[in-house]
């Protein structure tokens, strides 16, 4: 069994709602991130999905640091990196590094593509010598499928697929042993998608990476990910290897998550079996008592609106059935397995 | 008391399924840019049924838009210009007509449903108001009967609580309420035909779900035809009745839905298909279509897609291929199917 590489522990984000201008008070708080734990072990995938709004996005930025975490630990190899300052974040941070969603607001305009990639080594000189940052910089554009021609060239003269190539470079450039992938394909073209998905999979392969792949089109998720983690405005509510998750979701929300996905199959389209969720997801600012999904779910009892459902192995299901989901009616659903 | 929409509804005659309502024959539009001379739509023939659902598959910078955006007259020329080709609605030339003709058909019989709900509404009228507009404008209503029929249609679309929410603004109501509102006011007119362009891209999986069983129910029940635009594949497969997949400004391959992705006859369609991520797939590196997408300005000349094309010959490279029709194994030729490929045969049956 690999080693966990980064371990998440309890962890909340709350951002302060305020009134008033000088005498500030709070009012209350979007719980945007509220209680999530997992683990990622070396060389592994670990896909997060969830609608907007879900909280998979905030999470993303307080494991880079970029937002501080309200409460919780985030254990990079057994030392918390969420309380770090100074230095040694800034010696941290080259281990985790990420792949933003659009590539055409993400890279500087006026930069050229060489500055760009090479900017990392401005801040972790010790990475690549001076002297040698342009043979650096044209290694990584070869690795990402580049003409390492292009070092001069502008973000503007690149089509989508390209630029996100070069925005995998500079992810790659500190050599770091996490990625966070958020959203990364799915600003771009159908038959792009497909090659950048490839060039991800090539790369964690040649480099050992762990990634976490935040996404919202399912069918990627399920192919690079060896395990998914399934969120709901701000918990993490069912987690577990790929097939027990696409296969034996337990928790009413990933069914119905996974039913409303539209198939690429016209012949599927009479015999299948959708469950349309009614109503919005609701407002993080006041999530509902309980279990959170219990406003849209049709198993809710009173219980779901007293008692929140722990994310825990259900005792009564076996099998693939038995992984970590937060609902107290935990059970696989026949007819959405089909 | 009958109101002035009840009376203009009642005289308003519902197409019989099958009616043909549009179709657009040999349409070419061009952009005039700094750069040069931008073939958008280089030879589009499609038609749509009273009832039916087209779908128009293609990705960005196929056309697919521009195509659309002619057909409703909302095309800004210049930078474009419509070069040659008919649009014919119920089989009066669109192109011919003057902009009054035009505004009458606008809105009244064929509707438009655009990608983002929130940069369509405006953010400063309340939604009420907006969807009022269509009655007072096109129909003369009053204030409060435009309100009242702003009510019942948030209901159709079922919006919760349509009363109290009426005088709200755009940016009070959800994503997927926004795109209700866009869907109700497309169809406050009853109009024959909608053109959907992307309307649900924009939206979570759970509420495009939500969006798009409540549109069917809506064609059903009015006998519209609807034209989707989309490069959804899964979105396809579940609404669509036939689909015309498109490939820098041409028609490359039309068929009926099933027959489609159960045997594609253009490789650029076999391509798409083939890259969807598959169960048994897992663990090896998906399929992908090599190279990118044309530049619209410099089309590699022949076959547009040759230089990504698995199968590509010479003859490709220097011949446009027209959209063939397309027969089985004993030669008989399929109905509804065509494809613009030299090697359709091989594509179809080998």
């Amino acid at each position: 069994m690999a080693e966990n590489i980064l371990e998440v522990k309890d962890l909340v984000k709350h951002y302060p709602l305020t009134q008033g201008v000088l005498f500030k008070k709070q009012v209350g708080a979007v719980k945007a991130v509220d209680g999530i734990s997992f683990d990622l072990k070396k060389g592994e995938t670990l896909g997060i999905v969830g609608e907007s709004g879900c909280g998979k996005s905030t999470l993303a930025k307080v494991l880079m640091n970029l937002e501080r975490a309200t409460s919780g630990q985030v254990l990079f190899k057994g030392e918390d990196i969420s309380t770090l300052g100074g230095a040694a974040l800034k010696a941290v941070r080259r281990n985790i590094q990420m792949v933003f969603q659009d590539p055409y607001t993400s890279l500087n305009p006026r930069m050229t593509v060489g500055d760009i990639i090479g900017e990392p080594f401005e801040i972790h000189p010790e990475v690549a010598p001076k002297g040698d940052r342009r043979k650096a910089v044209q290694d990584l554009l070869d690795v990402v499928g580049l003409n390492p021609e292009y070092i001069n060239r502008y973000p503007h003269q690149f089509s989508g697929g390209q630029r996100q190539r070069i925005g995998i470079a500079r992810g790659l450039a500190l050599k770091p042993e996490i990625i966070i992938c958020d959203e990364p394909v799915s600003a771009l073209d159908v038959s792009v998608q497909a090659q950048v998905i490839n060039l991800l999979e090539q790369l964690q392969g040649e480099f050992g990476l762990s990634y976490m792949f935040i996404a919202h089109d399912l069918s990627i998720v399920r192919h690079i990910s060896d395990r998914v983690g399934v969120m709901y405005l701000g918990k993490m509510v069912e987690i577990g290897s790929d097939e027990e998750i696409y296969e034996n979701a337990t928790h009413p929300y990933t069914q119905a998550l996974l039913s409303a996905v539209p198939v690429p199959d016209p012949t599927a389209r009479e015999n299948r079996e959708r469950i349309i969720l009614t109503g919005d997801i609701p407002s993080p600012a006041n999530p509902p008592s309980g279990c959170r999904f219990r406003t849209r779910c049709w198993k809710a009892e009173e219980r779901c609106a007293e008692e929140i459902p722990l994310l825990a192995i259900p005792t009564t299901l076996e099998g693939p059935a038995a992984h970590e989901s937060a609902c107290h009616f935990a059970e696989v659903r026949e007819s959405a397995a089909a | 008391m009958t109101t002035v929409i009840e009376k203009n509804n009642q005289n308003k005659d519902r197409l019989e399924v099958g009616t043909p309502l549009l179709e657009v024959k040999d349409l070419h539009v061009e952009f005039h840019t700094r750069d040069g001379i931008a073939k958008a739509v280089n030879g589009v023939n499609y038609s749509v049924s009273a009832g039916e659902t087209l779908a128009v598959l293609g990705e960005s910078g196929s056309g697919k838009s521009v195509t659309a955006q002619t057909i409703m007259g909302i095309l800004d020329m210049p930078p474009g210009k419509v070069t040659q080709g008919e649009i014919l609605f119920r089989g009066q030339d669109m192109l011919k007509m003057s902009n009054e003709e035009r505004r009458k058909i606008r809105g009244r019989k064929i509707a438009m449903i655009f990608q983002d709900a929130l940069s369509s509404l405006n953010p400063v009228l309340s939604v009420g108001y907006q969807l009022g507009e269509m009655f007072r404008v096109h129909e003369g209503a009053s204030k409060a009967e435009a309100k009242a029929k702003a009510v019942e249609l948030m209901d159709r679309v079922r919006i919760p609580a349509a009363k109290q929410r009426v005088n709200d603004y755009p940016h009070q109501f959800s994503g997927g309420m926004r795109q209700r509102i866009m869907i109700a006011m497309a169809l406050s007119l009853q109009p024959d035909l909608i053109i959907a362009d992307e309307p649900t891209t924009a939206l979570d999986v759970t509420v495009q779900a939500q969006v798009m069983d409540l549109l069917a129910e809506l064609q059903a029940e009015y006998n519209m035809g609807l034209i989707l635009i989309t490069h959804d594949l899964g979105v396809v497969a579940d609404v669509a009745d036939k689909i015309a997949v498109m490939y820098a400004g041409r028609i490359v391959e039309t068929a009926p839905v099933h027959e489609l992705y159960a045997k594609p006859a253009h490789p650029y369609t076999k391509g798409l298909l083939r890259s969807i991520p598959r169960l048994d797939q897992k663990g090896q590196d998906l399929y992908a279509i090599k190279g990118l997408p044309p530049n619209l300005l410099k089309v590699p000349a022949g076959c547009a897609f040759n230089p990504r094309c698995d199968v590509a010959t010479d003859l490709c490279r220097t011949e446009v291929p027209l959209l063939h029709h397309v027969t089985d194994e004993d030669g008989t030729e399929i109905t509804g199917r065509r494809s613009a490929c030299h090697l359709w045969k091989e594509t179809l049956h080998g």
